[in-house]
């Protein structure tokens, strides 16, 4: 039979070692005409780590992570990913990354779950998007992951709708982990929770990244987040990148003005 | 093991006027595998600064802080990241875990983060909770909740579950009862034993006797303050 | 105004024209949705106004048109278009599946098998099968062109999910010689089988969604499945109580208000013929009498 081109490609590129970054930004860029969203960002990612950008509202970290993750056309600057520029990759080939490697967890559960389709079919789908055919085998896979994001089997033929934000998003994570992707963009994925639902999510996404050694770049405001899991840290401010390092370095020992006052603005509990 | 060549350090409060105020100043220290040094000095001496430097939580103005053959004060962030998962151990005075994660999970997570099995992770934390005394009623539940004493012996724990080849104590007798404080100092004694390079601060003068080879006075450390 | 007034089956030369060039680049991309400056046409959208312009652009004086609805030659709608072209193209027209060059269809394929000469219009209400999951255009015209159609198993899913089999059973989806995902607009699956591999031309209109495609005789076409739940093309379990067809699709009647029903083939040239040569099934009139 014709069809089903949607394979995994079959030869893959070497695999980016401890040694050699899997995501390299160099001078990346966007303005929106005099106005600078982002500008000169540069770092490495290596394979395993989890990545924090901090900042307040406005400090272009969104806009980063959009440009990084293809959803907006950056100005300047390349984003190599396992030493390809993805800038100047082909489309459906950036496509094919955005559903096979990359994986994309959204603030907002809602932008990131087909909320008519139900928890099965949301997870089911990057599988069949990259050409499984089994409803056996999709619905078996499902089911373990939901289970690995704490989602009772049972569930699995409800709709996102009928979840709590907490679970949605559990549910948005397996949707988005499920074909072991390499590199995992977060937008403040604990935004919308209550603490102690935040508190659950912070472990089980600990515990995933360390399990399937993922990249993770993860946005948020939260300095507290960013503690927990992010090994480095990039602080934003003005499109810049102030400052970064190690994540208890930059939050104990800040350089930085603006990260000496964003850190002392923090309400002690 | 640890070896420390004329450091120094000043904190710049932008927020205070840019006050630029020096803490440290030609650092020099040397320790060997299977030594325990502990640092001395009176409170604010800089002892505390000196640790954190060393575990990279502190950045270096200047000079050379090699643990393992690795320069902490140059090295990039996964350099040190490695460092600490692999080489260089903590035992800090406070407990900060993400909340819900069961205690012998948190005990374990060092050896998990080195890829070890949940299995063999899970015994070895339970053998360490045992012989603290941690009841095992506990084991399964968050040291978010538990008393000031239960947490500083669960982040002991924490901070043996692996064998480092170097270790910093920060205070790892304080706050602890007789029963405790012994099985705390065995286990230093067994790290040494080990090889372990290991740095401390002991205010409990008793205990800094029994397992310290040396002394380190900080003070000696401190910049002359400009007046 | 008299018919005569009226360019040789409505459209002007000119549409006509843009119409063709749409269909030709539609047979050219087999399965490929083709935009066209669809025209109002003297009947509602829903009506069969992109069935009709298709027709309108094919016709020529020599052709034989039959108009079917649901399979009926009878039915308003296939009465109302067939009189709109013998009043404005004056061409013949027939019942008889064999002897028609060009056959418009609201939701059914003739069950005699079709030649090669001959063209099949489908009208067709919504021409984008994404469009259940994906209701950005924008988007779904995007995953016809990078050939991203993860989506059009996941609503496979969902029937399987919720009713424990594909519970689709018209405009059921297909794969167009291994490429486009299209609409068969809505045919009974039962049909499906008959879109690959055929001998005439089949094009497709959609008057209020503004888009053509088709598909050359001999295309391959494959309805969507999964490997544990393949396409299975379904009817109703009866033989036709007119003419005993066992293998044809059926249409069920309901004959009185005492839960009385009857099933009879939905393609009335077919139960026709059979008829005529003799044929009979359970509740013939000629052997009620």
């Amino acid at each position: 039979m014709m069809g089903s081109h949607m394979t995994f490609p079959a030869e893959t590129p070497p695999l980016a070692t401890p040694e050699t970054p899997l995501l390299r930004v160099e001078g990346l860029g966007k303005f929106y005409g005099a106005r600078i969203g982002c500008a000169d960002v540069c770092f490495d990612l290596f394979p395993g780590e989890v990545l924090g950008i901090v900042g307040e509202s406005g400090s272009g970290k969104s806009t980063l992570l959009s440009c990084l993750a293809g959803f907006l056309e950056a100005d300047a600057g390349r984003v190599l990913y396992r030493g390809r520029d993805i800038r100047a990759m082909a489309e459906p080939e950036r496509r094919m990354l955005s559903r096979t490697e990359w994986a994309f967890v959204h603030q907002n559960p809602r932008d990131g779950l087909r909320m008519g389709v139900s928890a099965g079919g949301n997870v089911g789908e990057r599988l069949m998007a990259v050409g499984a055919r089994n409803y056996g085998s999709i619905r078996d896979t499902a089911t373990d992951w939901l289970g690995r994001v704490e989602i009772a089997p049972e569930r699995i033929d409800d709709r996102p709708r009928q979840f709590s934000g907490g679970m949605q998003q559990r549910l948005q994570i397996a949707r988005n982990l499920v074909t072991g992707p390499r590199l995992v963009f977060m937008d403040e994925p604990t935004g919308g929770l209550d603490v102690s639902v935040q508190a659950r999510l912070l472990d089980l996404l600990r515990g995933l990244v360390r399990d399937m050694g993922l990249s993770v770049i993860i946005v948020t405001h939260d300095l507290a987040v960013a503690r927990l899991l992010a090994d480095r840290l990039m602080v934003m401010k003005d499109g810049h990148v102030i400052e970064q390092g190690l994540t208890d370095q930059v939050l104990d020992d800040p350089q930085a003005a603006y990260t000496q006052l964003l850190v002392s603005s923090v309400l002690q509990v | 093991m640890i070896d420390i060549e004329n450091l120094s350090k000043s904190f710049t409060l932008h927020n205070q006027g840019g006050a630029v105020i020096p803490v440290m100043a030609g650092a020099q220290m040397h320790v060997a595998r299977g030594e325990c040094v502990a640092l001395t000095g009176a409170s604010g001496a800089g002892k505390s600064t000196l640790m954190r430097m060393i575990y990279g939580n502190y950045l270096a103005a200047s000079g050379v802080i090699r643990v393992g053959g690795l320069d902490v004060v140059r090295a990039a962030p996964r350099e040190i990241i490695a460092l600490r998962r692999e080489t260089l151990g903590y035992v800090s005075q406070f407990l900060r875990v993400v909340p819900r994660v069961p205690t012998r999970t948190v005990v374990a997570e060092p050896l998990l983060a080195l890829g070890r099995p949940q299995a063999e992770a899970f015994a070895r934390a339970e053998d360490l909770l045992r012989r603290l005394n941690i009841p095992e009623r506990l084991w399964s539940l968050s040291p978010t909740t538990f008393s000031g004493g239960e947490q500083q012996r669960v982040n002991i724990a924490r901070g043996f579950a692996h064998d480092y080849p170097a270790l910093l104590l920060d205070e790892p007798t304080a706050s602890l009862d007789a029963a405790n404080r012994a099985v705390v100092l065995d286990l230093i004694a067994d790290a040494k034993a080990r090889g372990a390079a290991i740095v401390g601060i002991f205010h409990d003068e008793a205990a800094r006797a029994l397992v310290c080879d040396r002394e380190i006075d900080v003070t000696g450390f401190t910049p002359a303050r400009v007046a | 105004m008299s018919e005569a007034a009226y360019n040789f089956a409505y459209l002007d030369e000119a549409t006509k024209r843009m119409i063709r060039r749409a269909l030709l680049k539609g047979l050219a991309i087999p399965g490929y949705q083709v935009p066209f400056a669809s025209r109002e046409m003297p009947m509602p959208y829903g009506w069969g106004t992109g069935g009709v312009q298709v027709t309108a652009a094919c016709l020529t004086p020599e052709d034989c048109l039959k108009v079917i609805d649901q399979g009926a030659d009878d039915t308003t709608n296939a009465v109302s278009i067939r009189k709109f072209f013998e009043r404005t193209a004056g061409v013949a027209t027939t019942e008889h599946t064999a002897e028609a060059s060009v056959i418009q269809t609201r939701h059914r394929i003739p069950e005699q098998a079709l030649t090669e000469g001959q063209i099949l219009v489908y009208q067709v209400p919504i021409p984008e099968p994404l469009r259940f999951l994906e209701p950005r255009e924008s988007e779904t015209r995007r995953m016809h062109a990078l050939e991203e159609y993860g989506l059009m198993h996941v609503k496979l899913y969902e029937d399987i999910a919720r009713h424990g089999a594909i519970a689709t059973s018209y405009a059921y989806p297909v794969k167009v010689e291994g490429r486009y995902v299209m609409d068969p607009s809505p045919i009974p699956k039962f049909d499906n089988p008959k879109l690959g591999g055929n001998a005439a031309i089949q094009l497709f209109g959609a008057g209020r969604e503004q888009r053509i495609y088709a598909l050359p005789p001999y295309t391959q076409v494959v309805s969507l499945d999964f490997e544990d739940h393949p396409f299975e093309p379904s009817k109703a379990d009866h033989d036709c109580d007119l003419c005993g067809a066992a293998q044809s699709y059926l249409d069920e009647v309901i004959t009185d208000d005492r839960g009385g029903r009857m099933f009879i083939c939905s393609d009335t040239d077919f139960c026709a013929s059979r008829r005529a040569d003799g044929l009979r099934g359970r509740l013939s009139p000629e052997e009620a009498a």
